[in-house]
């Protein structure tokens, strides 16, 4: 298989939060910036409408331009993240932004296959689990991809599933479409039992 | 055997390699849509491994989200909103020629919305697997085909392989019993449907529509349905086929001819879910019991009957989606201002959708101070509607006569609402800043926002269809 993304091991960082349930693909990265045919630069327009005031200052509101929330790599959010749009630049705009992990009580199924596929770690906590962290922004975890835990500030851990492939390929930095090629001769045989049926 | 449901055949029939605890599954996709937006990173992840399309033959693209839909000056120079805009179309164009791939671009008379245009020229076939790069080709399950939108990494995978990596989701049948009435459409059907379940009701989940009020609808109507499916979390949507299917899709150019036709077509009777297969989840919906529906919140899941009140808030969260609305809990949406209604879309862009607007505004005016967009869904719409003489009500009745795509959907070929404008909208998204930042969204059928458009005001379309009853 080839190498093309960095492996990630472990993701330690503070926590930012986004409380709201459901957000969307759109309110991630809107849609009039999904001309670009680059993966790249998109970090500047992540929630760019909740971001930004009318003027293009800060809004003071937004959590994650808090002072206590920049730098964070860690996302905790509300319900049902990532909804809406199979745009994979909501992932890559997440990444360029600086997110490296999101974690939710539920994440939508499009969004969290992307997010797997670029080495964004998408996890999804029980509703108790996720709402102590919802609850308490800033905390320090390390997330540890290979046992699929969480290390809380008190030493405690929270245990965290993760799909056996999608955590084989982000421990190597090891991409799909690798894996995918090799399966050549499966596919040709299968693409000639069903011209054959048809 | 064991009993299964459709799902099951059309997962059992494209595994080219059954899933393991270590490894998802390598399914095989028949059918791979393209547009602008979604495929020019996959097409240069190709380029830079030296790989080829694999199977050119299962893959049709088409020009629609970055489009603009006024048709273009003296000199043949199309309106795009941003020259980025352009350049991806530009880009597409490009791809498809160095790759052989089938374009439906400018100079076709098939161009048109994914969705609309993909089972116009007959592409879409019963169990088949489809994907496409957009969320929305949940729509052409419509055809008993398991159809699903992937991510662009995704659409690199089945450019290169014709296969995606996949686990098995669940199964959840949708049974919808009774009969709808007059004046209620698929588009109530499924907003209603979402209301219930919920936005992520249908995360993790294959979705099934299945009784009286499904096996009673239009090929366009079962589309309208599936289109919607994944504003409830569900990947996919599904209808099992019937003779209703194979009549609408019989004769069109792609579709099997001949004696393949009728082959086809007995192949395709098996397509049923078989008595005693079980579901993960079941609901069980009376159509009779349902009003024309909108949306009053930022998310497809914040719908209610047309004269309800809007339900109080269980949090602060939802309340700053009422704000967000400006809308308040207890009072109804029915009569709230408008300021823009856009008919069109993968939902809602169709021949009969654009028939069922016409017949509210023939003879009458949208109101002052609304504007009003009719997007067909694709050229053959437009032919279609401009044959009947639509085009002419439209035009008459002061709405704008578009060109097809996305337009005012997703909004980023420069179709757009301003910032606090109310939008009814017969698409499928009242995200925040969908159709313009700041601008809000109500959903609904294209029977309701032509009502609306003629009232200035959301209006239940019965109001009109009576007088017309009454006359």
């Amino acid at each position: 298989m080839s190498t093309t993304t960095r492996p990630l091991t472990y993701v330690h960082s503070r926590t930012a939060v986004l409380r709201d349930e459901n957000i969307d693909t759109d309110r991630i990265i809107p849609a009039r910036f999904l001309t670009t045919t680059e993966r790249t630069g998109l970090g500047k327009h992540c929630f760019e409408d909740w971001r930004y005031a009318a003027d293009g200052s800060d809004n003071p509101a937004f959590a994650l331009n808090q002072p206590a929330a920049r730098g964070c790599s860690i996302l905790v959010a509300g319900h049902n993240f990532g909804c809406g749009s199979s745009r994979e630049h909501a992932p890559w705009a997440l990444l360029d932004y600086g997110i490296q992990a999101v974690i939710s009580s539920e994440i939508a199924d499009i969004f969290r296959g992307n997010s797997l596929k670029n080495g964004l770690l998408a996890i999804v906590l029980s509703t108790a689990e996720h709402r102590w962290l919802l609850d308490n922004p800033g905390v320090e975890l390390r997330i540890d991809i290979a046992s699929g835990t969480i290390r809380l500030p008190d030493g405690g851990n929270i245990h965290f599933d993760l799909e056996p492939f999608a955590r084989h390929c982000l421990l190597n930095g090891v991409d799909q479409m690798g894996f995918l090629l090799q399966q050549d001769d499966a596919i040709g045989a299968y693409e000639q039992r069903m011209e054959k049926a048809a | 055997m064991k009993a299964r449901t459709l799902f099951d055949k059309l997962w059992d029939a494209h595994q080219v390699k059954a899933e393991t605890d270590s490894t998802p599954g390598v399914l095989y996709i028949d059918l791979h849509l393209v547009h602008e937006v979604t495929s020019p990173q996959a097409f240069d992840e190709l380029r830079s491994r030296g790989l080829k399309v694999r199977r050119p033959d299962r893959t049709l693209a088409t020009l629609d989200h970055s489009t603009p839909t006024l048709p273009p000056d003296a000199a043949g120079k199309r309106p795009y909103f941003t020259k980025e805009a352009e350049a991806q179309v530009a880009k597409l164009e490009a791809n498809v020629r160095e790759f052989g791939i089938d374009l439906m671009g400018w100079d076709s008379p098939h161009r048109g919305v994914v969705h609309v245009a993909g089972p116009e020229v007959g592409a879409t076939h019963p169990g088949m697997t489809i994907v496409c790069g957009d969320s929305h080709t949940a729509t052409h399950g419509a055809f008993g085909s398991l159809a699903f939108g992937i991510g662009t990494t995704e659409v690199g995978h089945v450019l290169a392989t014709q296969c995606l990596l996949q686990r098995k989701p669940k199964s959840f049948a949708i049974h919808v019993d009774g009969q709808l009435q007059q004046g209620v459409t698929a588009k109530d059907l499924i907003l209603h449907i979402i209301g219930k379940i919920g936005i992520g009701g249908g995360t993790g989940y294959v979705l099934e529509y299945t009784g009286e009020a499904i096996r009673a609808m239009s090929m366009e109507e079962r589309m309208t349905v599936c289109n919607m499916s994944i504003e409830a979390g569900a990947r996919a949507g599904l209808v099992a086929p019937d003779d209703t299917t194979f009549a609408w899709l019989k004769g069109r150019e792609r579709a099997p001819q001949g004696a393949a036709w009728d082959e086809a077509v007995t192949r395709w009777r098996a397509l049923t879910t078989d008595e005693g297969a079980t579901y993960d989840r079941e609901v069980r919906i009376d159509a009779s019991a349902i009003q024309p529906s909108v949306t009053y919140g930022t998310h497809p899941g914040m719908v209610m009957a047309i004269h309800a009140s809007v339900p109080a808030a269980a949090d602060a969260l939802e309340q700053r989606a009422l704000d967000y609305m400006k809308v308040t809990a207890g009072k109804p949406i029915a009569g709230e201002a408008v300021d823009v209604v856009f008919i069109g879309s993968c939902t809602n862009g169709r021949l009969s959708d654009l028939r069922a607007a016409a017949e509210i505004l023939r003879g009458r005016r949208v109101a002052e101070g609304v504007r009003m967009l009719v997007v067909p869904g694709s050229e053959q719409v437009r032919r279609d509607a401009e044959s009947e003489g639509l085009h002419h009500v439209f035009l008459e009745a002061g709405a704008e006569w578009r060109q097809p795509g996305c337009s005012m959907c997703i909004a980023m070929n420069g179709d757009m609402a301003q910032p606090g404008q109310l939008v009814v909208a017969t698409s499928n998204r009242n995200f925040e800043g969908r159709q313009g930042k700041g601008a809000r969204t109500v959903l609904a059928s294209p029977l309701v926002a032509a009502a609306s458009a003629v009232a200035g005001r959301v209006t239940d379309p019965r109001e009109y269809m009576n007088q017309e009853a009454a006359a």
